[in-house]
């Protein structure tokens, strides 16, 4: 059942580079697009660093580990569940009934809809800041932190895809889909570039304990650096806290089950 | 004139029926102002050294900012793009009016209307809670009102180049998806414009991106002041200008060469 789902998926997400790939010139264009809005973006933050030197204690290599790691993860969460960010469409046009006559779950189906490949720009960019600070840092790459840094990442990329299986479920309900919630998406990519320390205390309590951003990004860092966390967390929650990713998910999955069980077509 | 300016009231009267499009999109503002606020927050503190702005300018340029965002976020006029997808765009042709003024006009309310919904709310939040200031004299309130205007007008005369962009890629891809990235990096809305390094600042001045929100923010602050303030506003109008001319140029070539998709 699990081996036909993969082979199932990889049917999906082959016709879907398939399309993608007739636009060559446009998929290209949209890659390098991509690469450079994000490239541009950090040649921001350099200057900012050249100005003011560094930001609460940390060095631009050090930020460029945070960034790094959260843009990589949001990279692969733009990519990978792309169907649910483009969801609203499904429900508007009344498609989604359509899923739902078929035998597979609707978040499977939903999920394997559209692979964005054009998130590569971002993805090469991040892992390029990612590489250039674990050079400039000297980090220790045993196989634990190596295997750290992948579980944060992936943890990330949980994390992200559950915000997007969020936004889309809300469609249940409001049919359009709600620009909000990309406070925390676009807008949690971009907080959690800079470490935590740098916001008020009641921001950080957001991105610890509602939308858990510095679980897979700042906490595991910490490890990576080698540092005594400001913030107090032990070795062990810095170890473990990329779980809370995948946890995150989890509950944003059960969500996504409860709004299909109330889906009511718009018709037509 | 009467024409434009009935399009002009008539399309702002649909623009503004987008509310709750409006109240998603100052809740989404209100949380970018507060994260930059507080990441440049974070940096003043970090460093003595004399900046080429203050702490509080840079706050008060980040909140104005957020509530002139829509001028920094171009793009293509959709209504447009498709009638050029489906041919219909010949009716436009048909119209006896000026096909660059229509779309110039239908540009400038696509961005007034939104940008006047959010705009207002965003000011006064901000002023209430997250110390943006005043106007620095009432001289500087008077110019920012001119400059913002033209801040108004040479983002429709850059959104009608994007739209007209489109006749040549019937896809909509090309400039009109490359542009608006490096526009809105530059306009200063990510990063003030007087914080990007020295050796860039020729660059910036030249280009006319600085006019969309930047020109006006540091009248606003006082930061351009006296003659450096009258240097900017005719920067930003000169550049009005060029861009309209440019644009009127550019579609009449595109409109000898259009091949009308049909069928």
């Amino acid at each position: 059942m699990v081996l036909d789902s993969v082979r199932l998926y990889s049917r999906y997400v082959g016709i879907s580079l398939r399309s993608q790939m007739q636009y060559r010139v446009s998929f290209l264009a949209q890659s390098l697009g991509n690469f450079i809005i994000t490239s541009l973006e950090f040649l921001g933050f350099v200057a900012l660093f050249q100005r003011f030197g560094q930001i609460q204690g940390w060095t631009l290599p050090q930020m460029g580990l945070f960034y790094g790691m959260i843009s990589v993860a949001f990279a692969i969460a733009e990519a990978v569940p792309r169907g649910f960010d483009i969801f609203g469409r499904l429900i508007k046009a009344g498609d989604f009934d359509r899923i739902l006559v078929r035998p597979r779950s609707a978040a499977f189906q939903v999920l394997a809809q559209e692979f964005q490949l054009m998130r590569i720009g971002r993805l090469t960019q991040g892992l390029f800041v990612l590489l250039w600070s674990a050079v400039r840092l000297n980090l220790d790459w045993t196989l634990g932190h190596v295997t750290l840094l992948l579980c944060a990442i992936g943890g990330g990329a949980c994390l992200f895809s559950g915000l997007f299986i969020f936004q889309a479920t809300l469609c249940f309900w409001t049919t359009e889909s709600i620009e909000i919630v990309n406070c925390t998406t676009y807008g949690g990519v971009e907080a959690a570039q800079f470490p935590l320390t740098i916001y008020r205390p009641w921001f950080r309590a957001i991105f610890t304990f509602v939308i858990p951003l510095a679980t897979i990004n700042y906490f595991p860092a910490q490890v990576l650096l080698n540092l005594d966390d400001a913030l107090g967390s032990t070795r062990l929650i810095q170890w473990l806290s990329p779980l809370a990713g995948v946890l995150f998910l989890w509950i944003c999955l059960r969500f996504w089950n409860f709004g299909v069980k109330h889906y009511r077509s718009t018709g037509n | 004139m009467k024409a434009y300016l009935a399009i002009l009231s008539s399309r702002f009267r649909i623009l503004i029926q987008y509310r709750a499009a409006a109240l998603a999109g100052i809740g989404t503002q209100l949380f970018f102002g507060v994260v930059r606020m507080m990441i440049f927050d974070a940096f003043y503190r970090s460093s003595s050294a004399l900046q080429p702005m203050t702490r509080e300018q840079v706050i008060t340029y980040i909140w104005l900012g957020q509530a002139m965002l829509l001028l920094t976020m171009l793009a293509a006029d959709t209504d447009v793009a498709a009638m050029i997808r489906t041919g219909n765009v010949a009716y436009e042709m048909t119209r006896p009016i000026d096909l660059y003024s229509l779309w110039f006009t239908r540009a400038l309310s696509g961005r007034a209307a939104p940008l006047l919904m959010r705009a207002i709310p965003i000011f006064l939040f901000a002023g209430l809670f997250f110390g943006l200031r005043g106007p620095a004299s009432v001289a500087a309130g008077v110019m920012f009102v001119v400059s913002l205007l033209g801040g108004l007008l040479l983002a429709a005369s850059m959104t009608a180049l994007l739209t007209i962009s489109l006749l040549w890629t019937i896809s909509g891809e090309g400039i009109s998806r490359l542009a608006p990235a490096p526009i809105f990096f530059f306009s200063g809305i990510a990063i003030p414009l007087p914080l990007f390094p020295g050796w860039l600042q020729w660059f910036i001045a030249v280009l006319p991106i600085r006019g969309l929100i930047d020109t006006p923010l540091r009248i606003y602050l006082d930061h351009l002041a006296g003659a450096d303030a009258v240097a900017a506003l005719a920067h930003q109008y000169i550049w009005v200008l060029v861009l309209i001319l440019a644009g009127r140029a550019i579609l009449a070539r595109g409109l000898r060469n259009l091949v009308v998709q049909g069928g």
